[in-house]
């Protein structure tokens, strides 16, 4: 943070405790503001209906009164929980997510920490998540949670190597397993002698962006993936016997992780922080990135949440099938595909 | 690939759907425009009822309290014999038991009873929901006048008695 931080002079505990703080309003946040603008209102539209209107102007604060409602609830523990085990689980899943935030950069110094294998870091707390949700549906002394909690540890463990295959085939594009050294290998990129926009990887990997979506997706076990959760059929799987502020966790888990899996995404595919026409070490990109990354997060979740919105469940096996027959078989044609490219050219 | 262009079509469809504008109504700020035969409330014109009791009979959640006496009326002509009729005394809709079939309303053969598409008439206790034969009587000025059949129609459309 040469200009930014350095003008102060922070100790290195201030400027972790400054990140530390940024981050945990960045959560809350991101999910509410996803929790706003698509659960609510963009379903709600494509719905044909108007969604919550009373609570502030257009219902904005209609999150915000239901955080108050999920404060005032009692704590309840199942008589045969696993009581321990019961209450740190969503606090697993919390910390995945916040471990999450913490390589996603919005400016050329804006971030907390620029780990030199960034994406590697970001998939693999994202899988701590898994623990938490394995942890809920056996502390939680149900059998519907305990099927949801499995359901979940198949379906998070089947899509993560679509995940993680469609992020190699940007990093062989890229050379860099850094957040930052991909945003600039993005800027720095030409199409065919064009340079002006650099070379966005949605561009040359749209089908790894297309793979990485439907991860996610699987991931925020978010429909068409949401058997683990299916209300339906399970109740709502590992959360069902979770009240008042535990629940609230989960949730916010859960938009925050789409918030940050957004944030990458656009990292990764979309060119991040960087706008056309500057230089990726001007330090006014230190103050249009973080604008730049909301829309572009603003704009992935929408694709995210469309889905969401428009396909009705997965069955068990067709969710296996289609990480394991399709999404796994594609990325490796798109990694072959992608390294014979980059040796060619 | 051949669920595809359905995938797709599908997600064309909540876009476009997205760009509408909603059908909702803001109910207590907006109030929606009933269609003209909405089953509101039960109405009853109390005089053309004849207390014959095939409403309270066919009513299959038995919300219909009728109770009436019999009376000798004097004769029409000079000399003839006074003429037994019926007077209504009690005639009771409990809309916290009706489910608004409205078999009554069809059953009734003497015009005695018809829909309203007045529906703001809850109540803060439950008993409050039994609407005596004078307020049913009230909900008569709401009701609107049948709609004429469609063209080349018969059919004569019926009154509503005023």
């Amino acid at each position: 943070m040469v200009s930014l931080i350095d003008a102060v002079e922070l100790a290195y505990w201030q400027q972790t405790g400054i990140k530390v703080a940024v981050i945990l309003m960045v959560i809350p946040a991101g999910a509410i503001i996803l929790g706003y603008v698509f659960l609510m209102k963009m379903m709600s539209h494509m719905q044909s209906r108007l969604g919550p209107m009373e609570a502030g102007p257009h219902g904005v604060l209609q999150l915000v009164a239901d955080g108050v409602k999920f404060l005032q609830k009692e704590d309840i523990f199942p008589e045969k929980a696993d009581r321990m085990v019961f209450a740190l689980a969503p606090l697993v899943v919390l910390i995945s997510t916040f471990l999450l935030f913490v390589v996603v950069p919005v400016g050329p110094d804006l971030i907390v920490e620029d780990l030199d294998t960034g994406i590697f870091f970001a998939l693999a707390v994202s899988s701590i998540s898994v623990i938490g949700v394995l942890m809920a549906g056996w502390a939680s002394a149900n059998k519907y949670a305990l099927l949801g909690g499995l359901r979940a540890g198949g379906q998070l463990i089947a899509y993560e190597l679509p995940l993680l295959l469609a992020v190699v085939g940007v990093v062989i594009q890229a050379g860099t397993l850094s957040m930052q050294g991909i945003v600039v290998a993005q800027a720095d990129g030409a199409i065919f002698g064009f340079d002006f926009i650099g070379n966005p990887f949605i561009l040359t990997q749209a089908l790894g962006f297309f793979i990485f979506l439907a991860a996610v997706q699987a991931e925020l076990t978010q429909p068409p993936f949401d058997m683990p959760v299916a209300e339906s059929e399970i109740v709502g799987g590992y959360q069902v016997e979770y009240t008042g502020f535990r629940f609230l966790l989960f949730f916010m888990g859960e938009f925050g992780t789409a918030f940050a899996f957004a944030g990458i995404a656009s990292v990764l595919f979309l060119g991040g922080w960087w706008v056309p026409g500057f230089d990726p070490d001007d330090n006014i990109l230190n103050w249009l990135g973080p604008a730049v990354m909301f829309g572009k997060v603003m704009f992935v979740a929408f694709l995210i949440f469309w889905v969401r919105f428009t396909y009705p469940r997965f069955r068990e096996d067709q969710l296996q099938a289609f990480a394991w027959k399709v999404l796994i078989p594609l990325s490796l044609i798109n990694i072959a595909a992608t390294a014979v490219l980059k040796v060619v050219f | 690939m051949p669920q595809l262009p359905g995938l797709v079509k599908g997600l064309g469809v909540t876009f476009r759907t997205m760009l509408k504008p909603a059908v909702t109504v803001q109910y207590p700020h907006v109030k929606e425009e009933p269609t003209p035969r909405a089953r509101g409330v039960i109405a009853l014109k109390e005089e053309n009822c004849t207390a014959c009791m095939l409403c309270a009979r066919e009513c299959p959640d038995w919300c219909i309290y009728i109770e009436g006496h019999k009376y000798l009326a004097p004769p029409r002509r000079e000399g003839g014999k006074p003429r037994q009729k019926n007077a209504l005394d009690r005639f009771d809709i409990d809309f916290a038991l009706c489910m608004y079939c409205g078999i009554c309303v069809e059953v009734c053969p003497f015009e005695a009873l018809f829909w309203s598409p007045e529906f703001e008439y809850g109540e803060h206790r439950i008993a409050d929901l039994l609407h005596d034969k004078d307020r049913l009587n009230e909900w008569m000025a709401t009701v609107p006048d049948f709609e004429p059949y469609e063209a080349g129609s018969e059919m004569k459309p019926k009154k509503v008695p005023r």
